[in-house]
This record gives C-alpha cells, structure tokens and sequence, in this order.
C-alpha cells in the first residue's frame, strides 16, 4: 500500500510471475525502478530478461503479481494499458519501423493519432529528433533504405516523438552490424544523460558501465543479483553472475 | 566473296550476342536442335495454319453486325446513349483523379486509356444499329479516352476542392451508373431483363469486385478476431461459400431465396446475381486479405500497440496497408477470374457477353454459312475477354512496381 505512495519510484514490479503452458518464464520479479534512473537488465539467453522488459508496457500479460507505472497499475483494462503505453516508449531489436510509410510518417504517426497533435507541430518535432540523432536528410526515405544503424535511430526518434516518461530498449543493437552499435550506443547515452528513465536489456557493458545506474542480473526467470556496475563486475556475489559475467567481458 | 569489304561484314554486337544466344540456349547438343527444329515447325505451320483460316472464314459478319447484341444486348436502340453516357462519366471521373492523386491511379487511368485506344480501331468499321440514338461505337471510345486523358492536366491544375468532389463522386459512382442505365428520376426505365451482353457483364464484375471488397476485408479481421462469436460466424461463413461452385450459389440467389424471402419474387434478376456473385467473392477475398496479414511479421503489430495505438489504428494504418500491398497480384488475380465468371449467370437467365454470343451464333441468319459462325464468334469473344483482362494485370504489374520501393 505504501509502496504505490512512496517516493518517486515510476516503475514498481511486485512479485512478477508468467507462464507459458507449463513453463515458468517469470518467478515473482520484484524490482523499483526511480524516476530518471537507467537500468541494465542482462543475463543468459532464455533468462527471462525479454519477457520481462515486455510485461512493463503489456506486450506480455502477467499472470501474478503487480506492475504500477507511473501511478497507474496495470491491469486488464485497456484503458489503463493504453494510459501507459502513451508514457512509456519501446525499442526493438527487429527496429520493427513500419515499411510502408516513410521515416516522417513513421515518427509523426503516433504523435498525430494517438496524442492528437497537427501534423505541422508534428513533424517540426519530428526533424528535431531526427536532428537529435544526426539524421535529419533521411526523413523522406523509406525504412528499407537505411542501414540497419540509422533505423535503429529512427525507432528511437519514433519513440521519443510522443515524449514519453520511460523509454525501453529490447536489445536495441543486437541485429546490428559491429560498425553500427556505436552509433546507436551514442544515442542512448545521450538520451541517458539528459535524465530519462531507461531500462535497457543489452549485452554491451561498457555502455553499462558508463551510464547504468544499476544492473540487474536475471537467470532462469528470476533476478539473481542486482547492483551498481562498479559492485556488479568488481565484485558479483552470485556464482551464476560471476560465470556469467567473466563470459562476456 | 570475302575480300571485297571483309571489314564491313564483320557483324555488330548485337548480331553476334543474337547468334551467342541462339547457339547457347537452342542448339547446345544435337537433341536440343531437333526439339528446336520440331517446335518451329509446328509453331510456323500452326500460324500459316490460323492465318489460311482467318482469311477464309465466312462467319466473321455475325460478330459484326451483331455487335449491339454483344456490347448491350437488347437494351433499346434509341436509349443507347444512356450506357455510352456512363462509360464517359466514368472515364472523365477516372482522368480527374489520375490528375489529382497520379501514383496508382494515373496507372489505372492511363491503362483503361490504352485499351479504350485499342478498342476504338476495330470499332471504326462497326456497321450503325438501326434506329440508334447515341454515338457510333468508335467515337464513345474515342471521346473516352480523350476525357481520360485531358482530366490528367485538368485535375493537377485544379485545386483542393476537386478532390473532396471527386471522393464523393466515387463514392455515389455506382448509384449513378444505374441510374443512368436504368433511369428512373425523369428518364423511361429500362428494365434489367433486356440489359446484357458486355455491358451485363461489366456491371456485374464492377460491383462483384467493389462490393466483395470491404465485406471480404471485414471477414478476414472477423476470422482473426478474438471474440469468438465473431470468429466462428466468419469461419462459417468462408468455409461454406467455399465449399460450393458458383453455379449453386447463383441457383440459391435466383432460385431458392424468393421462396424464403417474403416477397422475394420481386427482387429483380440482376440484383439477385449481383448479390451472388458478390457474396461468392467475398469469401475467397478473404482468405487472400487473410493470408497478407499473416504473413506480416508480428513485431509491426507490437510496434503500433507500443506506441498507443489502439487496435483499430493498428489494423487500418499499419496492418492492413501492408497485407493489402503484398497481395495485389492475388486480388487482380481474383478480380479477372469474377471477370469470367460471370458468364455462369446464363443458367439463371441472364444473357452476358458469352450469352449474347451462343445466341448470335444460333441465328437462323447464319445457318447457311459452311461450318457455321461460332468459331469466328467467339474468337471475337474471346479477344474481347482478353483485352480487359490484360489491361487488368498490366496494371496490377506497374501497382506492384509502384510499391516495390517501399519495401525492403
């Protein structure tokens, strides 16, 4: 009860199970995320860390459990889904842009119909994302017409263009090409800089390192151990963190 | 021989290529060159063949002189200009929006302008019907295509308003069409059982196509519904229309309703298979639309629904443009198969193109014509099915093209 008034935590997990079939993916996730706060989520393949990210903005429905987003509790209301999906914005790792409009259109959709804004206000907005993330000539392209990098920054930019409160990134590099990770790492550290909420499920620790707040460790559908990144990778207290830890670094 | 100008027989590039190709691709080993030989051969005397035939076959009046009884059958003579009138409503329609929105429809436009073109050659030598009132046949096609081509420049120059005119002239199209033909408002009524002919059939296709559309799309987002009332309805629905021929669907509409329907023997014949043709199509359209959206990946659906969209938006913005795309060889397809089959509606009474044909082929006039005139018939037929079918998957071609960009 007073943990929906307490403090300014816009992220509050409470015992986060899910099931699909008969196979566990989530075992009682607990986890309080503080406003502008940006938070690594990593762990092996199969862990959980997906499902889990998904769950915050209701791509997956969780069967146990409470999830209250910036005030609002997810339910299976749509009303209050809809509520929260206005506020929080998502990355994929597909880019998952829609191929049929251009990167204007692709930005400027959600802004026009979902928050109800003029198209001119939108796309005013929409070049200066695309100018945020060094962009701003591909705006009448399509997606299929950009390297894997710049959709990525396009999906941020889309993303961003309906101002949310917490942005989510679901391996937002994993399908890219080495050369173009660090171009959309740039990104998020800029966007992690100017104080936005984060959670990000990614594999690159140094992007971690520099501009984690804290890192969780799930494995098995669970979080086995969660710190600072200094505390996490000078010194994991969990066997399974360690060995996990001492694999990717 | 070879030294007068060795130089100059050396052959071009192109020749040379040509004779690559032909030795490469034709007569690689010695089976393949007597397959070559063999099939030029018969492909050669087959044509000589064709050509000693077209030329002295006598039956080639019939499809001319009864020409109206193909393109409108026994619609009256001094009423034709009712149906040409339509034609050109339609075409000056189609070139303001071609100038308007350009893209697909100035495809579209441009297409029906090339086969209206084509078809006006021929028509030049059409004999006049008698006691017509109307435009020779080559003229309306001529004006056709001049109305399609002039409304391109009109409609780019003409300002916004244009376009608010035209949607909702579109949209009242049809109505208007059928009134014109069948009058009513001031005009004498023409009643549906003597129209016929191209004209019956076009009608038909037209509103088969039309109106199978948004009832085939609004099957396809039933089948993928949650609710499951919905869902089995629509299931239902497509698994018995598919489960039947035509023939029994159109015997249904025409035969077995009017016993159900209280006062259902007054529903007009034309209507009924409009009806028919329409339900039948739609539950193959369905499918089709169906199978573009499964193909979508799911990441376009988690995308919208991310960003707030509600599943409305989801479906007509994002999911449906796209399913929509992917399968416009399959709709064109579609559409030229309800094209031709139309002419099922003979065996329920209703006489289109093909109908118009057997009966001009069964005239007493023709009976002394050697071998008879139904070869020569529906030859003329048959090129007249192909010219609209053709146009259509042209233009379902250059659709295709037009959308390939935007894909990845």
């Amino acid at each position: 009860m007073s943990a929906t008034l307490q403090g300014d935590d816009i992220i509050i997990c409470e015992g986060v199970s899910k099931w699909y079939g008969s196979f566990q993916a989530l075992s009682g996730v607990s986890l309080r995320i503080a406003r502008g706060e940006v938070v690594v989520v990593c762990g092996p393949s199969g862990s959980g860390k997906s499902t889990f990210i998904r769950t915050i903005n209701r791509l997956e429905e969780h069967q146990v459990g409470r999830i209250t987003v910036d005030g609002i509790e997810m339910t299976s209301d749509i009303r209050n889904i809809d509520a929260i999906r206005r506020e929080v914005g998502m990355v994929f790792q597909q880019f998952n842009l829609f191929p049929h409009l251009t990167v204007m259109q692709n930005i400027t959709l959600a802004p026009i119909w979902v928050r109800g804004r003029t198209r001119r206000a939108s796309e005013a907005r929409a070049l200066e994302l695309l100018e945020r993330v060094g962009i701003a000539e591909q705006a009448t392209k399509y997606p299929g017409q950009l390297s894997g990098g710049q959709q990525q920054r396009v999906a941020i930019a889309r993303a961003l263009a309906m101002d949310p409160k917490i942005m989510l990134f679901d391996e937002p590099t994993s399908a890219l090409d080495p050369e173009m990770v660090k171009e959309v790492l740039d990104v998020m550290k800029t966007l992690a800089r100017g104080g936005m909420t984060m959670v990000c499920v990614t594999h690159e620790m140094g992007f971690a390192r520099e501009v984690a707040d804290r890192i969780v460790f799930m494995d098995h559908g669970q979080i086995v151990e969660e710190g600072t990144p200094e505390a996490l990778f000078a010194n994991p207290q969990q066997e399974r963190t360690r060995l996990f830890l001492s694999q990717i670094l | 021989m070879v030294t007068d100008g060795a130089t100059a027989r050396i052959p071009s590039p192109d020749i040379q290529r040509m004779v690559t190709w032909v030795r490469a691709n034709l007569f690689s080993t010695w089976y393949n060159a007597v397959i070559t030989i063999v099939l030029v051969y018969g492909l050669i005397s087959a044509l000589v063949g064709l050509a000693g035939w077209v030329a002295q076959a006598q039956g080639w009046p019939a499809a001319f002189t009864n020409m109206k009884l193909i393109l409108a059958w026994t619609y009256p003579n001094d009423q034709i200009w009712r149906p040409q009138l339509a034609v050109l409503f339609v075409a000056a329609l189609l070139g303001l929006s071609a100038g308007v929105w350009r893209g697909v429809v100035q495809l579209v436009a441009i297409g029906a302008a090339l086969t209206a073109g084509i078809l006006a050659v021929p028509a030049i030598g059409l004999p006049e019907f008698a006691g017509m009132v109307g435009l020779p046949s080559w003229l309306a096609l001529a004006t056709s295509v001049a109305l399609l081509l002039l409304g391109i420049p009109i409609g780019r120059r003409a300002g916004g308003w244009l376009r608010w005119v035209l949607i909702i002239a579109w949209i009242t199209a049809y109505p208007i069409v059928i009134l014109i033909v069948r009058g009513g408002i001031g005009l004498p009524v023409v009643e549906t059982k003597l129209w016929g002919g191209l004209m019956l059939t076009l009608l038909l296709a037209i509103s088969g196509i039309v109106l199978s559309f948004p009832i085939g799309v609004a099957l396809a987002l039933g089948r993928r519904s949650r609710l499951p009332i919905i869902r089995i309805f629509c299931i239902a629905y497509i698994e018995l229309i598919r489960g039947v021929p035509l023939v029994t669907v159109l015997y249904m509409g025409s035969l077995l309703l009017p016993l159900f329907l209280p006062g259902g023997e007054s529903v007009d014949q034309f209507i009924r298979a409009m009806v028919a043709v329409t339900l039948f199509s739609a539950a193959y359209l369905a499918e089709n639309v169906r199978g573009g959206l499964q193909a979508l990946p799911a990441g376009q659906t988690e995308a919208a629904r991310a960003l707030g969209l509600n599943v409305v938006q989801t479906t007509f913005l994002i999911t449906l443009p796209q399913a929509l795309r992917a399968i416009v060889p399959l709709l064109v397809g579609q559409s030229i198969g309800l094209f031709k089959d139309t002419s099922l509606v003979v065996i329920v009474g209703l006489i289109d193109l093909l109908g118009a044909a057997q009966n001009v082929v069964g005239q007493p006039d023709w009976l002394g014509t050697p071998g008879g005139v139904w070869r020569e018939t529906f030859l003329v037929i048959a090129a007249l099915y192909w010219v609209f079918s053709f146009t259509m998957s042209r233009v379902s071609k250059r659709i295709e093209d037009s959308f390939a960009k935007s894909r990845h």
